[in-house]
């Protein structure tokens, strides 16, 4: 009697503690609000999140850095975790839009691959970490246009066959520091006499541009609508899903390089599930998951091994071993100022 | 007299000039509609009729969600706006002298004729500034604002062309300013109040610059999510979407007609 | 008179509730935005302390790539292009819009609500969707010239996008039912009788149009190309998508202002030029219809 009235008690007890602890996890789980570029984070990483930590996750999206940089210095709030392109983390990091989160003491640290882990644009990894890195050249349909393809002149000075039928970004920082690595100039210049030799080339070229315009490329591109144009290289492989005749080209000239960082707002609510969604992050099988779905490199070791066929066999992402590769700088004021002020010539 | 057999309703080239300027306004939803029941997924080569799109639109949990928003916001910014739009045409174009009436006349237009970013940016500080984190509310509100003078002027057009001498003659009739307006002015202003309450909809439901900026985190649209998914074209998931948003308005006001009419009937 | 002063009070208290929302969530917003145009930009977005007009000055006299200050009619340029483009815009919305409203409200009762329907439908759809339809339909390879092909009108594909032409469209075509619906609305009571009586005095289709539709369309008019004229001015979705985003018009000007120019207090000052410029002319014209009031 006395042992079936302890049994039946410790197994209330055992209940009630039970319980407590699973409402205790619920609670400590809570919610983790994302803000990236839409189409852009891949559901099965955030599934999968979901189901190992409990967090509820919630993702809203924009449509650029600019975007972005304009929302948070406005005192926008209740982001936790933000993905900032390289040349803008400084800027972010400048005004005190992200907050330090001491990435190389996080577990996991040591998956990131040695080169991405002390950049330029945030040395020892203060304040961000790797989600995705790419490059910036062109795309060109070898159907209509003969090679040889190997230079960045096809694309800034065409041949007169593609008249009118090239497309361009709609960003002058994208242009320009595509137009100053073909000029073999160093990005972000604030040189006046430089800029003048970019503006020439620019507006030398705008007869035969059709668009300015970084949306909708894939399409434009797969249906023959431009013959060539300037794209990332996870994009060119899917235009080359789409249509198989586009070839991304690696000019001799050398590529622009970004990588695409995971950050953590000032002000955010939920900044220890921020920290456990970038743990998450930066272990290989996960970032092979999100690159999969994204169609960019990983910057994490190992996670090549987990990618799916199309990643393993894409050429845009075999970026040559000594490409020269620039990856952009935030840009001082300056040089800011002069880009604006080439760029609205250009529009006038 | 009318002569026999002239109907000066007939009117064949309006008619054709109508129909003409129809097709235009339905060209672009067909090609919508066609891309989201297309199996292919490049536009224009039509491999067979699928229903995928319509599937994977309803299984990607953030595109729901945002076109869910989307409804909402629309649907509390498009009564408020109205409703506040109808006493202040009133007063535009009945009560003839007040002062200030010029400002006023300003004041209402300028949500139409301040450009979207700064009204976007500027919104969001003040928003900021004063504490105002709603979440949806924020967008709501801010849709509002831009709405009354959509909702505003269609109602203004109509009151100035209604005579006010219908007003009068009931005013004669002992009857008060209320019921003036309740039996004689509403019943009369009611299809420029559609009209008006419409262009709120519709307006509302489009916008995403001003929402992209003072939406909060889980406030997200529909406009602003696909904005930001064009950078990869159109895809046939977002114009499923359209169309499930385009099938659901289409139902609500069909279903709100025949319930008037129902009503109007029984009367 | 007491009379008169209760109904101005009223008045007051009608406009009331729509006047403090705006005031309230518009009008102080856009006093920020007017102090922010007499601020120094910060160069990574938002604004420094000196109160300075040089922003305002930037819109003249701006300085060239050797930072001279020159007298530069760029921005004027960029404005002047694109009240053109609005007053097209407002000419074409009107020319199709108003027979298409005198139609509407021409027929029985119930086809004029379905037509009221069908106008107002296309315009639940999404605006960046509906644009990029336009895409679909006229760029190359799309659906109007693949059919001019096949009908064998045409041999190479006509590059429709990318031009003011397509820009025009896409105004054009997002603007309609804000000038057919104010139209509408003011020709919908139409006393049949007047009609038929004019034509027993023997008016003719155009005399109708003309000394008939008109007069009484004229508030819709009014209404439809204000709500037509001053989006399209600050408009940069179809100058960006259908236009190819070669040409700036002063909607992406400001845009980029805020953005990819980082600086808001130049983007403030236009914002404030182009508002007053636009206000100036609303009151102008509500001045001189209060005038017009008292003369009757």
């Amino acid at each position: 009697m006395q042992r079936r009235l302890t049994r039946s008690c410790f197994t209330a007890v055992a209940a009630v503690l039970a319980l407590t602890c699973a409402s205790g996890i619920a609670r400590a789980a809570g919610d983790l609000f994302i803000y990236n570029w839409t189409d852009y984070t891949a559901p099965d990483v955030i599934k999968k999140f979901e189901t190992e930590t409990g967090v509820k996750v919630t993702l809203d999206t924009y449509d650029s850095n600019e975007t972005l940089l304009a929302k948070l210095k406005s005192g926008s709030t209740g982001y936790d975790i933000v993905v900032v392109s390289s040349d803008f983390v400084p800027i972010f990091a400048k005004e005190g839009l992200i907050q330090k989160i001491d990435a190389s003491k996080l577990p996991g640290f040591d998956n990131i691959e040695a080169r991405w882990r002390n950049p330029s644009w945030d040395p020892d990894r203060t304040y961000s970490v790797p989600y995705d890195w790419g490059v910036t050249s062109f795309t060109v349909n070898t159907k209509e246009v003969k090679g040889p393809y190997d230079s960045l002149k096809m694309l800034f000075d065409p041949p007169p066959e593609a008249k009118g039928k090239v497309g361009m970004f709609g960003s002058p920082s994208e242009v320009m520091s595509l137009a100053e690595v073909y000029l073999g100039m160093t990005p972000c210049q604030t040189d006046t006499a430089n800029m003048k030799k970019v503006s020439d080339l620019l507006e030398a070229q705008a007869p035969s541009v059709k668009v300015y315009n970084s949306d909708g490329i894939i399409d434009r591109q797969g249906s023959g609508e431009t013959w060539i144009h300037e794209a990332w290289n996870g994009d060119a492989a899917r235009t080359r899903a789409v249509n198989p005749d586009v070839k991304f080209v690696f000019p001799k000239e050398g590529v622009v390089g970004w990588m695409d960082n995971m950050a953590v707002p000032t002000g955010a609510k939920d900044p220890d599930n921020a920290k456990l969604f970038i743990e998450f992050m930066m272990k290989p099988e996960n970032s092979a998951l999100s690159s999969n779905f994204t169609h960019y490199a990983s910057a994490v070791t190992g996670a090549a091994a987990h990618y799916d066929t199309a990643m393993k066999d894409a050429p845009e992402l075999k970026v040559p071993d000594n490409i020269k590769m620039a990856f952009t700088p935030s840009c001082p004021e300056a040089a800011t100022k002069l880009m604006d002020r080439v760029w609205t010539k250009l529009k006038k | 007299m009318s002569q026999k057999g002239f109907d000066w309703r007939r009117m064949p080239e309006y008619r054709l000039f109508s129909m003409l300027a129809l097709v235009f306004l339905y060209a672009p939803l067909v090609v919508l509609i066609v891309y989201a029941f297309n199996a292919n997924r490049v536009a224009l080569i039509w491999s067979g009729f699928s229903v995928k799109w319509f599937v994977k639109a309803f299984g990607n949990e953030d595109l729901r969600r945002a076109a869910w928003n989307s409804i909402v916001v629309a649907a509390v910014a498009t009564p408020v706006s109205t409703l506040v739009s109808v006493p202040a045409a009133l007063a535009f174009e009945r009560g003839r002298f007040f002062p200030g009436r010029a400002a006023g006349e300003a004041l209402i237009a300028m949500p139409l004729v301040a450009p979207e970013i700064v009204t976007a940016i500027a919104t969001l500080i003040f928003f900021e500034a004063i504490g105002l984190r709603a979440g949806l509310g924020n967008v709501i509100i801010a849709h509002t604002v831009f709405c009354i003078p959509f909702a505003l002027l269609p109602i203004r057009a109509r009151l100035r062309e209604m005579p006010v001498d219908i007003e009068d003659a009931a005013r004669d009739l002992y009857a008060d300013a209320w019921a003036v307006f309740r039996r004689v002015t509403l019943p009369l202003l009611m299809p420029a109040i559609v009209a008006g309450a419409t262009l709120a909809f519709v307006v509302s439901l489009d916008d995403f610059l001003i929402t992209l900026m003072v939406a909060q985190a889980g406030a997200t649209t529909l406009p602003v999510y696909l904005y930001s998914m064009l950078r990869l074209g159109v895809t046939p998931e977002a114009n499923a979407a359209a169309t499930i948003l385009l099938l659901v308005s289409i139902t609500a006001v069909v279903l709100s007609y025949l319930l008037a009419n129902r009503r109007r009937v029984k009367a | 008179m007491a009379a008169s002063s209760a109904r101005r009070d009223r008045a007051l208290l009608l406009a009331g509730p729509a006047l403090l929302v705006i005031v309230v969530f518009m009008l102080l917003p856009m006093a920020i935005a007017a102090v922010y145009s007499f601020l120094t930009p910060d160069p990574y977005g938002g604004v420094l302390h000196p109160f300075t007009p040089a922003s305002y000055v930037r819109f003249v006299y701006d300085r060239d790539l050797d930072d001279q200050l020159i007298f530069d009619t760029t921005y004027l340029q960029i404005f002047a292009r694109s009240v053109v483009q609005a007053l097209f815009c407002t000419l074409f919305c009107l020319l199709i819009g108003l027979p298409l409203a005198w139609y509407m409200a021409t027929r029985p009762p119930r086809l004029r609500q379905v037509l009221v329907l069908l106008v107002t439908i296309p315009f639940w759809t999404n605006l960046l969707i509906r644009t990029y339809c336009w895409v679909l339909l006229l760029r190359d390879q799309g659906l109007v010239n693949q059919v001019l092909q096949a009908l064998g009108l045409i041999k190479e594909p006509i590059t429709f996008l990318y031009s003011d032409g397509a820009v025009q469209l896409g105004l054009v075509y997002s603007s309609l039912p804000f000038m057919v619906l104010p139209i509408y609305g003011a020709l919908e009571k139409v006393d049949p009788r007047m009609v038929e009586a004019a034509y027993d005095l023997y008016a003719d289709r155009w005399a109708i149009m003309r000394r008939l539709v008109w007069p009484l369309a004229w508030p819709g008019v009014v209404a439809g190309c204000l709500l037509v004229f001053v989006p399209a001015l600050g408009a940069f979705l179809s100058p960006d998508i259908l236009g190819g985003g070669k040409k700036l018009m002063i909607g992406s000007l400001i845009q980029q202002q805020f953005t990819t120019g980082r600086d808001w207090s130049f983007g403030a000052a236009l914002s404030m030029i182009l508002m007053i410029f636009v206000l100036g002319a609303l009151m102008w014209s509500a001045w001189r219809r209060t005038r017009i009031g008292v003369a009757t």
